[in-house]
């Protein structure tokens, strides 16, 4: 009974927006990109470095918005390496985003040894402001998370660009002959991509933590590209199912269940996936176009 | 003759593209180099000594590339048929569970049976985790990209998380030590061995720093058996043929469904013979961070060998160069990690130059129009 109690506490449910904000943040960028036809399993690397980049920006002056801002260069720059190769040069997305996700391991060990002089924990850095609901600290990337839901939301289904970005996704011939520059909004799409999973990336070091801890990310970018499955591709499913997988990672964290390991909750979300793949709670289909490169004048 | 000649060109393309990628890789590597003030000349050089300076770091480049080798496998023949098996780490970890509890909970069995045995509990808890997906994709036509990631991370809780933690007799975060039974031979004991001892030269082996074992030998194997059944059984042209264009080997009736299941299923023992290894050569228990994002790598090694068996010995032997001599580099006073950041720009690179392959070929096509 005490237990059931817990898991339905105030402060649980509100925590679990804590955990959330990374995967909602990552499922956004992850829609923005399958939605133009790019598959992005990069999320879990750029967060990674957006991670890295937020805490050495905060380093540099005492001021954690610096770090935001690096953190949005650094999601910048590794969506234009994915889009680069993976538009540009039409190599497989799947390969591509595996390499980004090695090399956003490495570079930030790497860089670990070369900035900060250390090999598994950045020194204290400035951290973001926060609001405290009851007991629960809410960092402000929490709240920039849950403003994105419907602004996302909108863009993709009520601005023109969004339905551009939309018929891309779904058949780029035919948005090829409607004059859209298919390849160009690719590239933005997934710049777009990399923006919010470097934002995910800034709550994880200077929002929720105050220092870059070596490979922090964790998976929460898989988590991130698990809830967009989930969600059908859509913003506010996608949120839904963020919420679903933070509130299980509190859960985790803070209970100790009589009936599972709590090590064994966190594998939770990435079962559910499966489940939902294999078309058990109704079809969950990607895109049509989704993972194919577009060359002019073919199909 | 035409034919032959056609192959020999396709070969030296693919052999070209692997080879530019690593040289440019290198090349961007000096960059990283140089950002801690370092001199890339010291720092290759060191690489180049610590990768093969003497016979010891050679047999151990030997010893580093076998999980690769595997891993390698484990993506190259999937990719044959189609499929995109990314979930090479999982399979690992659950082989390399499977076999380090098979190790040590045994503790009776001689070691002809014990061995074996160990290693078919890890080979086949590997290719029943590469198993799933490709049932899952051949009878729900699920992704089997997002079920591999999905299932390396369920295999993350189940064997570092709980499985360890559940296990271990010590602070060490691994599995109980196995037993002599289970271990796999390594070559610095051979000269003491009661049989092998008896081979002549085995006495260079006898240096304590070699950490080479039979996996190696073990994994040269399976590429070799999968070169075979790829290229000269029934099984091989079905499975390429699926890879090649799923619709036309239905209509040419065969089954994609069963040959996506197969194809993974063997990707997956292979991989789970990698975690195996691990456990009962190199670690002697299964143990957190063993995995060592070999199943990762492996993506690149089979890129880099073209995903042909043969060729990913050597892309396995590359990687595993690049990963001993890095220690090397260390050393040096250049942090290690610029060894992956070279190994994630070899990806970049060979993806990319792909698109040269077919910018030849539609050249070659206009030519033939003509």
């Amino acid at each position: 009974m005490d237990t059931i109690k817990q898991m339905l506490s105030l402060s649980l449910i509100l925590s679990s927006f804590r955990f959330a904000t990374p995967i909602i943040l990552a499922a956004l960028g992850g829609i923005f990109s399958e939605r133009s036809g790019v598959i992005n399993i990069a999320l879990e690397g750029m967060m990674l470095f957006g991670a890295f980049a937020a805490a050495y920006g905060s380093s540099i002056n005492g001021n954690a918005w610096t770090g935001v801002i690096f953190a949005i260069i650094a999601g910048l720059m590794f969506g234009a390496i994915h889009a680069l190769v993976c538009v540009i040069f039409k190599a497989d997305q799947i390969v591509v985003g595996t390499g980004i996700n090695i090399f956003s391991t490495g570079l930030t060990i790497f860089l670990l040894q070369v900035l900060f002089n250390v090999k598994g924990t950045s020194p204290m850095v400035a951290r973001l402001p926060s609001m405290r609901i009851f007991d629960v600290r809410f960092s402000v990337t929490t709240y920039i998370a849950l403003i994105l839901v419907p602004v996302v939301w909108y863009f993709f289904f009520k601005t023109s660009w969004g339905l551009r970005i939309r018929s891309i996704g779904e058949h780029p011939a035919a948005a090829d002959t409607l004059g859209i520059k298919v390849n160009r909004w690719r590239f933005i799409s997934v710049l777009m991509s990399g923006v919010l999973a470097g934002l995910a990336g800034a709550h994880l070091s200077i929002g929720d933590g105050s220092a870059f801890v070596r490979e922090m990310s964790a998976g929460r970018g898989f988590i991130g590209l698990a809830s967009m499955i989930f969600g059908k591709w859509h913003p506010v499913g996608a949120f839904g199912a963020a919420m679903l997988f933070g509130y299980a990672e509190a859960v985790a964290v803070r209970i100790d269940l009589p009936f599972i390991p709590s090590e064994l909750i966190s594998a939770i979300p990435y079962i559910l996936t499966i489940v939902v793949l294999a078309g058990f709670f109704g079809k969950s289909t990607p895109p049509a176009a989704d993972g194919e490169p577009y060359t002019k004048g073919e199909n | 003759m035409e034919d032959r000649w056609e192959n020999i060109k396709t070969i030296m393309a693919n052999f070209g593209i692997s080879l530019l990628s690593i040289v440019v890789a290198l090349i961007f590597g000096i960059f990283f180099i140089l950002l801690t003030e370092q001199s890339p000349v010291t720092a290759y050089k060191a690489l180049y000594q610590g990768a093969f300076g003497n016979f010891s770091n050679i047999l151990n480049t030997f010893w580093r590339s076998t999980p690769l080798i595997l891993t390698g496998l484990a993506f190259a023949l999937p990719f044959r048929a189609g499929l995109i098996n990314i979930g090479a780490e999982g399979q690992l970890l659950m082989g390399g569970f499977a076999a380090g509890v098979a190790g040590y909970y045994f503790t009776s069995l001689p070691g002809f049976i014990h061995l074996p045995l160990a290693i078919f509990i890890g080979m086949l808890a590997g290719a029943l985790w590469g198993g799933i997906p490709g049932l899952l994709k051949a009878k729900f036509g699920s992704n089997e990209v997002i079920t591999t990631i999905m299932l390396t991370h369920i295999s993350i809780a189940l064997t570092i998380n709980y499985g360890i933690n559940k296990l271990r007799t010590s602070s060490r975060m691994a599995t109980p030590r196995i037993e002599s039974t289970a271990a796999l031979l390594r070559f610095k004991e051979i000269p003491k061995h009661p049989i092998w001892g008896k081979l002549p030269f085995v006495e260079i082996f006898a240096e304590p720093g070699i950490r080479l074992h039979m996996n190696f030998i073990l994994a040269i194997i399976s590429a070799i058996i999968l070169w075979y059944v790829l290229f000269k059984t029934t099984l091989g042209y079905e499975l390429r043929a699926v890879g090649f264009n799923a619709d036309g080997a239905e209509y040419g009736g065969i089954n994609p469904g069963k040959n996506m299941f197969i194809t993974m299923f063997i990707g997956g023992a292979v991989a789970g013979l990698a975690g195996a290894g691990e456990a009962l050569g190199t670690h002697l228990s299964f143990m957190s961070g063993m995995d060592a994002g070999y199943g990762f790598t492996g993506i690149a090694v089979a890129l880099i060998g073209q995903t042909h068996p043969i060729g990913v010995i050597f892309g396995g032997l590359l990687f595993g160069a690049l990963n001993q001599g890095g220690l090397e580099m260390q050393f040096a006073g250049v942090p290690s990690e610029i060894v992956n950041i070279i190994q994630a720009l070899v990806i970049f690179f060979v993806a990319s130059l792909q698109i040269l392959k077919m910018y030849l070929r539609k050249r070659k096509e206009k030519e033939g129009v003509e």
